[in-house]
């Protein structure tokens, strides 16, 4: 299991740089937070054994869908936002929901009986997820699988059909 | 010792940024980067819960982490179709600004 102080220092990085997406103006240093934030969530993946999710969290997020968000900043050619009249009962109605959120979901989190058990050991074979993870998907998820190749191949030409010039 | 309980207090902190972030702000790109936020929390909860329930062979529940590998796919997607959506509506309005956009407004 993973060094408490590693998966503190882990922890830190992620949430404070998620803060860093929510609180900064200029939305290219919002979107190089996010690329922090989701490499420390991928070393939090790789301390719970799950490998190919971690390089997958890389790959997927870090590269790919990062490189889409800088392009269409870039794209669009948007500045930071100029500091524009807060509307302070919207922000603080804002916190105040997502702060019972907060403590709703940590009073669940503090009743549930299992959350103060510490992980059981796993045995060495458990270093191959990657094959696991893929008879499964293969096997009783291949069904699931091909729908999301679909919803891909959809997701793709809807794209395409939005970004023509012109509607018709 | 880290416990099952302080992989899902961070997720739920992860979850809760996520959440200020579609309450605060007000650019849609941004919006858009929180619900990233948000689905990565899920993702987090997800994996640590197939650590915890360790299967007779001695392995993880593979079951959660083929989810995860679902919900990347879905979200990958939603951003693609949803950063298309932003630039055709910043063509026809010139602006990110969610309260700039005002057509359906009663």
């Amino acid at each position: 299991m993973v060094s408490p102080i590693l998966f503190w220092s882990f922890s830190l990085l992620m949430l404070v740089f998620g803060a860093a997406v929510v609180l900064n103006r200029n939305p290219v240093a919002s979107a190089l937070s996010l690329v922090v934030s989701f490499l420390g969530l991928a070393a939090l993946f790789m301390s719970l054994n799950a490998f190919f999710v971690g390089i997958i969290q890389i790959l997927v997020y870090a590269g790919a869908v990062m490189v889409l968000f800088l392009f269409i900043i870039m794209l669009l050619d948007l500045r930071a936002e100029k500091l524009r009249k807060i509307n302070w009962p919207a922000v603080a109605g804002g916190l105040v929901v997502a702060l019972i959120f907060l403590v709703q979901v940590l009073s669940v989190i503090g009743r549930f009986q299992p959350a103060r058990q510490p992980f059981p050991p796993l045995s060495t074979s458990a270093i191959d997820d990657v094959r696991g993870i893929g008879l499964r998907l293969f096997d009783a998820y291949n069904l699931p699988f091909q729908i999301i190749g679909v919803l891909v191949l959809v997701a793709t030409v809807g794209v395409v059909v939005l970004s023509k010039r012109e509607f018709r | 010792m880290v416990t099952l309980g302080d992989y899902l207090t961070v997720s739920a902190l992860l979850f809760t940024l996520g959440f200020a972030g579609v309450m605060l702000r007000r650019n849609i790109i941004i919006i858009l980067m929180c619900l990233e936020l948000m689905l990565n929390a899920a993702n987090l909860s997800l994996v640590a819960f197939s650590r915890f329930h360790v299967q007779p062979g001695g392995t993880p529940n593979y079951d959660a982490e083929v989810f995860v590998f679902f919900i990347i796919t879905v979200a990958a997607a939603e951003v693609a179709v949803g950063l298309a959506i932003i630039v055709a509506l910043f063509r026809a309005r010139q602006t990110t600004h969610v309260e700039d956009i005002t057509a359906l407004k009663f």
